[in-house]
């Protein structure tokens, strides 16, 4: 027995077993995807309408249609409205409700646990509730009952194209899924904070909003520059409350597209255009690579601490 | 004097606080609530013009009527999610484990290029390569399987780099008593390290199955037949469909938040360990 784990220690023996730890995840990560995307970037080179082994070169002809495209275009464009309606606040709501829960001295964990529990919820059931209760356009939805009591005329929230009624519907969705994620993030932030450094700012005689601006917030840096970053990311992917509170018997309306709704019309629609939707791919993957590299640190990678 | 106000303004803010934490709670629960209610109200209730807070009656047929509702494959998609999260999330645990555990701790030369062949792929959003995915996989042919919706999803880079990170910091004292037992690699893994690691696995199985559970792009991409439906998908379809029979859409709504509801009541240790860990690794 002894003899055999000795010659198992040799360093053959150790490339052996890293390759049978290691191996079957880096097999399935080349199939699923690195194959996908090195296919998806051979694609984009070519006129693939419902094929996905083209013969028709169009060089970087899919890339300047898609740049040229209108609708692409204004996808990026709903992106950055999205983005500028969700990003700050959810930050601002998940960072208050982490100071007001951390502060809590009785019924903390409930609190707790009550802004936690939407993250159970999928996109398609909070849409469910936003469209088809709350924000009914009908008369007996649940806002515009509210919205009687003051005598204000029912709103059809999603059905009006002109923003910016959709957007209320969209936002508030994505903030009651989110919120509760990013609050026990911020929470965790909190926690690390040394109780001397509260201690030290008592004694200083700093109250209140002084503590927070001076004390609280600095040290979060790092929990908020991540929780910037991961909101904006999930807003680039969003799609499913989108998709769900939006189109209707197969039909998606032409406004309120952001980028993978595009996509998803785009190349898995009628055309099945896959040269096209794979250069808009490409172009996407892009922008977000460059978005997540620019913020640094990504996540900390590479980091070996050992 | 001083001290006496200070107090008093403490209390008003204690007070404020509350408020502010009741009414959010509130806000909060309702959807929740309102789930609830219409899926047990009948449609009458639910249109009536005059917007009521409980319905007139509890309608529990509701919920036998959605199951004996051939038009809804509701208990097939129900069976298929399950399948997909527990094989998923098992799968996920086995591979990244391994992985992770490989990268943490087994020397090999390259094993630096390794790690970043694979941290490369998290600058990818998974999301974004839902077309190129699509097309590999509809060419192995399983559209509308259970393959096709397991299996890329087996593969995550994050679980490994989650893992990995975690192995670098397990105490090697451990290993080494094992280590000297004669346990090579596979041993001490299987019976020093996985037992040792409870914690930190629950946390990473609890958030898989979660995500695995609410997945909606890649299974409304690869799943066009009824047959092989998630109960998102099913959702999906009949809320965007023009006609609703509201009262079933409401019951199978509630129906597919219960076992993520009930995994956050008893399991909410993990799954904040597991939140903690997604999204600031430390």
């Amino acid at each position: 027995m002894s003899t055999v784990t000795t010659r198992l220690r040799g360093r053959h023996d150790r490339n052996l077993w890293f390759l049978i730890f290691v191996g079957p995840f880096v097999l399935g990560l080349v199939v699923f995807v690195y194959i996908p995307i090195l296919w998806s970037i051979w694609l984009s080179f070519f006129d693939a309408h419902n094929t996905v082994t083209p013969a028709n070169f169009v060089g970087l002809g899919n890339y300047v249609d898609m740049l040229a495209d209108s609708a692409f275009r204004s996808s990026l464009i709903t992106f950055v409205v999205f983005a500028l309606f969700i990003v700050p606040t959810t930050f601002v709501a998940s960072l208050g409700l982490a100071l007001l829960v951390n502060r809590a001295r009785f019924a903390k964990t409930f609190f707790r646990s009550v802004f936690f529990l939407p993250t159970a919820c999928s996109y398609v059931v909070a849409s469910l509730i936003w469209k088809l209760s709350i924000f009914s356009g009908v008369r007996f939805g649940l806002m515009n009952t509210v919205l009687g009591w003051f005598g204000i005329e029912p709103i059809a929230w999603l059905s009006v194209t002109q923003p910016p009624w959709y957007w209320l519907v969209i936002v508030t969705a994505r903030m009651w899924l989110q919120a509760g994620f990013y609050m026990i993030l911020f929470l965790a932030g909190l926690q690390r904070i040394a109780p001397s450094l509260y201690e030290a700012a008592a004694i200083d005689g700093a109250t209140g909003w002084k503590v927070l601006r001076f004390l609280t917030l600095p040290q979060l840096r790092a929990t908020s520059t991540a929780v910037l970053l991961l909101l904006l990311i999930n807003a680039f992917q969003a799609f499913d409350e989108f998709y769900n509170l939006l189109s209707s018997s197969g039909q998606y309306p032409p406004y309120a597209r952001p980028p993978l709704v595009y996509l998803y019309y785009a190349a898995l629609g009628q055309g099945q255009d896959f040269g096209h939707g794979s250069a808009g791919a490409v172009i996407l993957t892009l922008l977000i690579a460059l978005v997540a590299l620019g913020q640094g640190r990504f996540l900390g990678l590479g980091r070996r601490e050992d | 004097m001083a001290v006496i106000q200070r107090s008093r303004a403490d209390k008003t803010g204690i007070v404020i606080r509350y408020v502010v934490l009741a009414v959010g709670a509130l806000l909060f629960l309702l959807p929740f609530y309102l789930l609830v209610r219409n899926g047990l109200a009948t449609e009458q209730d639910i249109t009536s013009p005059s917007w009521k807070l409980f319905p007139s009656s509890l309608q529990w047929s509701n919920i036998a009527e959605l199951f004996n509702n051939p038009a809804v494959p509701m208990l097939r998609s129900l069976i298929n999610s399950l399948v997909i999260a527990v094989v998923q999330t098992v799968g996920v645990l086995v591979i990244s484990g391994l992985a992770g555990y490989g990268l943490a701790r087994i020397p090999f030369r390259y094993a630096n290029a390794v790690f970043y062949f694979i941290v490369a792929t998290l600058l990818i959003p998974a999301a974004v390569t839902f077309v190129p995915s699509f097309v590999l996989v509809s060419s192995l042919g399983w559209v509308s399987t259970l393959r096709g919706l397991i299996i890329p999803g087996l593969f995550q880079a994050f679980a490994t780099f989650l893992f990995r990170q975690y192995f670098l910091n397990f105490p090697r004292e451990l290993e080494e008593a094992a280590a000297l037992d004669g346990t090579a690699y596979w041993g001490t893994f299987w019976r020093i390290v996985v037992p040792n690691s409870k914690g930190f696995i629950a946390a990473i199985a609890t958030i898989t199955f979660i995500g695995s559970w609410n997945a909606f792009l890649w299974p409304l991409v690869i799943a066009p037949d009824q047959s092989a439906w998630t109960v998102q998908i099913a959702l999906s379809t009949f809320l965007t469909a023009q006609t609703i029979d509201l009262p079933q859409l409401f019951i199978a709504a509630t129906i597919a938040i219960l076992p993520l509801v009930v995994m956050f009541v008893f399991l909410q240790r993990w799954i904040v360990a597991g939140v903690e860990r997604s999204g600031i690794s430390e």
